[in-house]
């Protein structure tokens, strides 16, 4: 009980941190514009929104990736840089909480107001639903899937928020590692690796990619492999985003 | 209800504390005083179990800050050096966040919260953004976070750096009030503060205990400590110091001054003179004399602080001005 308590007390704080700094409105608004062009705009090799002639979010989903590879480290950076900046890191971790119930606070601080600017993608869904008869659950497991992905990335950008004092370095650090996640199923990473790693480790490596993964929850597929995927990188990008906390103290 | 053993922290090779042993009792002020760099706020973190000590151990209330920190750490208000508060939330918002942290909830929480409030000033500024505080009111916003749950110990790291004179007097004031029912230690480099504020001092140079006593027997260990000055008129300076030479119990006497026919002079006892033995010597000695001014000086804290702190460059004059390593420190292995 204690524990949610203070867990909840923290996730409110830095909830309430985001809508105080212009950060969350800007990144609402970029979010959404995004997602309006590039469904609307350009779309995917069949075509935009309109060509596809279906009532599916296709076009939305597809980009997602991609959009979270620059949006989620910036709204990740400050987590923990920022706290260290300031000094009011010495003031969490002498509060009677554990640092567990910290990490855990501010992600799942940052998670929900990611899970908000989905949300607000809503007309989407509404449109699609006023044009044709798409499936809802289709939909549905498209925005959890995205939604996992989302933590998945978020969670890295704890990890190099957490290794600086420097919002910037912590950005720039966490795009890349994402862009590996992004990019680790590609052919061309793999055919560079298989160069002089063992084919398991190619395998693995492979098996990293976020957009194989993600691809499952686009088809309506709720695979419980891709669940488990998404939330296990959670759960060790939050474990090391921890040694590294005590690290620095020591 | 704070106790240090054998505290050690190591960065990489530089032993920045080494082997502090002290303990805090309820009701007592600690003064933690000490040049830059010597390790208070190395200290302090690990106290409040910011840091873990590379070795020894701290206890809090009972509770083994390395074993069980989450009790330990809900009796412990902490102001950290340089007071960071988080600068995107109002004062409000920020001493809400805290109390609920510390366990507040409800009424519980508003009453408190309306408690730091009142205690440090900070009506006018209770919805300001702490960005834009100035640097006082940040100060005692930070402050009021470490006592919001009225904690039983209190760690302040330099709680008036960068306050103005009459924020000083305040928060000297307040750290004095809640020093009755609390166990406080805080650090300083002011020393006018350790007479305002402290029931007992500890002077720390480079990671070690150097002194440890109530701020009147750290001021005996000065060189002035018992001496007697005084200003008399209608004599020649040469007179008078012959005549203070012959006092027995006299080690050293000096003529400070001579104007307008006022002559100053000091006089500084052999050790283990008894009180008040020298000033009836040097008052029988300046019979005849027009006295203007005979005093018996305390001894001065600042002195013994740069005597022990810096030895190298403060003359040994005498024995008690000398460095005292052992005093109340413990040695390292």
């Amino acid at each position: 009980m204690n524990a949610i308590a203070n867990i909840k007390a923290i996730t409110k704080r830095e909830l309430s941190a985001y809508f105080a700094s212009p950060l969350a409105y800007v990144f609402i608004v970029i979010f959404l514009l995004l997602c309006g062009f590039f469904t609307f705009m350009v779309g995917t090799r069949m075509g935009t929104f309109f060509q596809h002639g279906q009532a599916a979010l296709d076009t939305f989903f597809i980009w997602h990736p991609w959009f979270y590879l620059f949006l989620v480290p910036a709204v990740g950076m400050r987590l923990w840089a920022d706290e260290r900046r300031v000094g009011t890191l010495e003031l969490l971790l002498t509060m009677p909480i554990t640092s567990w119930q910290a990490i855990a606070g501010k992600f799942l601080a940052s998670w929900l107001f990611l899970a908000l600017a989905l949300v607000l993608t809503f007309p989407l869904v509404l449109t699609v639903n006023y044009l044709g008869h798409p499936e809802n659950g289709v939909i549905f497991c498209g925005y959890v899937g995205s939604w996992l992905m989302a933590g998945a990335y978020l969670a890295v950008s704890c990890i190099t928020s957490a290794m600086t004092r420097s919002q910037v370095v912590s950005f720039i650090v966490s795009v890349v590692l994402c862009l590996f996640l992004l990019l680790a199923g590609f052919s061309p990473v793999i055919q560079f690796l298989s160069g002089w790693a063992s084919p398991v480790v190619v395998q693995a490596v492979a098996a990293c990619s976020v957009i194989t993964h993600f691809e499952n929850f686009q088809k309506g597929v709720l695979d419980s492999r891709d669940v488990i995927f998404f939330l296990s990188l959670i759960v060790f990008s939050l474990f090391t985003t921890a040694v590294i906390l005590r690290g620095h103290r020591k | 209800m704070i106790q240090a053993d054998g505290l050690t922290k190591l960065f990489g090779n530089k032993r920045a504390v080494d082997g502090i042993s002290f303990s805090v009792a309820r009701g007592e002020v600690l003064g933690f005083l000490g040049p830059n760099g010597a390790g208070k706020s190395t200290t302090m973190r690990m106290i409040t179990g910011f840091l873990p000590p590379s070795a020894g151990r701290v206890t809090v209330g009972g509770f083994d800050l390395a074993e069980k920190p989450i009790p330990a750490k809900r009796l412990i208000g902490y102001l950290p050096e340089n007071a960071p508060a988080y600068t995107d939330m109002t004062v409000l918002g920020f001493l809400n966040f805290s109390a609920e942290i510390r366990g507040l909830r409800g009424a519980a929480r508003t009453a408190a919260v309306n408690r730091v409030v009142e205690m440090c000033f900070l009506e006018s500024v209770r919805h300001q953004s702490i960005e834009t505080l100035s640097k006082g009111y940040r100060h005692r916003t930070c402050f009021a976070q470490s006592i919001i749950h009225d904690p039983d110990v209190l760690v302040l790291d330099e709680p008036t750096d960068g306050l103005d004179p009459n924020q000083k007097h305040e928060v000297r004031g307040l750290i004095r009030h809640m020093g009755a029912t609390k166990a406080i230690i805080f650090s300083t480099h002011i020393l006018e503060e350790v007479d305002a504020v402290c029931t007992r001092a500890i002077i720390i140079d480079r990671g070690k205990i150097v002194a440890n006593g109530t701020p009147s027997v750290l001021r005996q260990k000065s060189d002035m400590a018992g001496a007697v000055t005084l200003r008399v008129s209608g004599v020649a300076a040469t007179a008078v110091s012959a005549r203070l030479h012959q006092i027995p119990q006299a080690r050293r006497v000096a003529v400070l001054e001579e104007i307008n026919g006022v002559v100053a002079a000091c006089v500084q006892p052999k050790p283990n003179v008894a009180d008040g033995e020298l000033p009836r010597a040097v008052g029988e000695a300046a019979q005849g004399w027009r006295i203007q001014q005979l005093q018996v000086e305390e001894g001065r804290l600042d002195e013994v602080f740069r005597s022990l702190t810096m030895p190298d460059t403060v003359s040994r004059k005498a024995e008690g001005g000398g460095r005292k390593p052992e005093a109340g420190g413990q040695k390292s292995e």
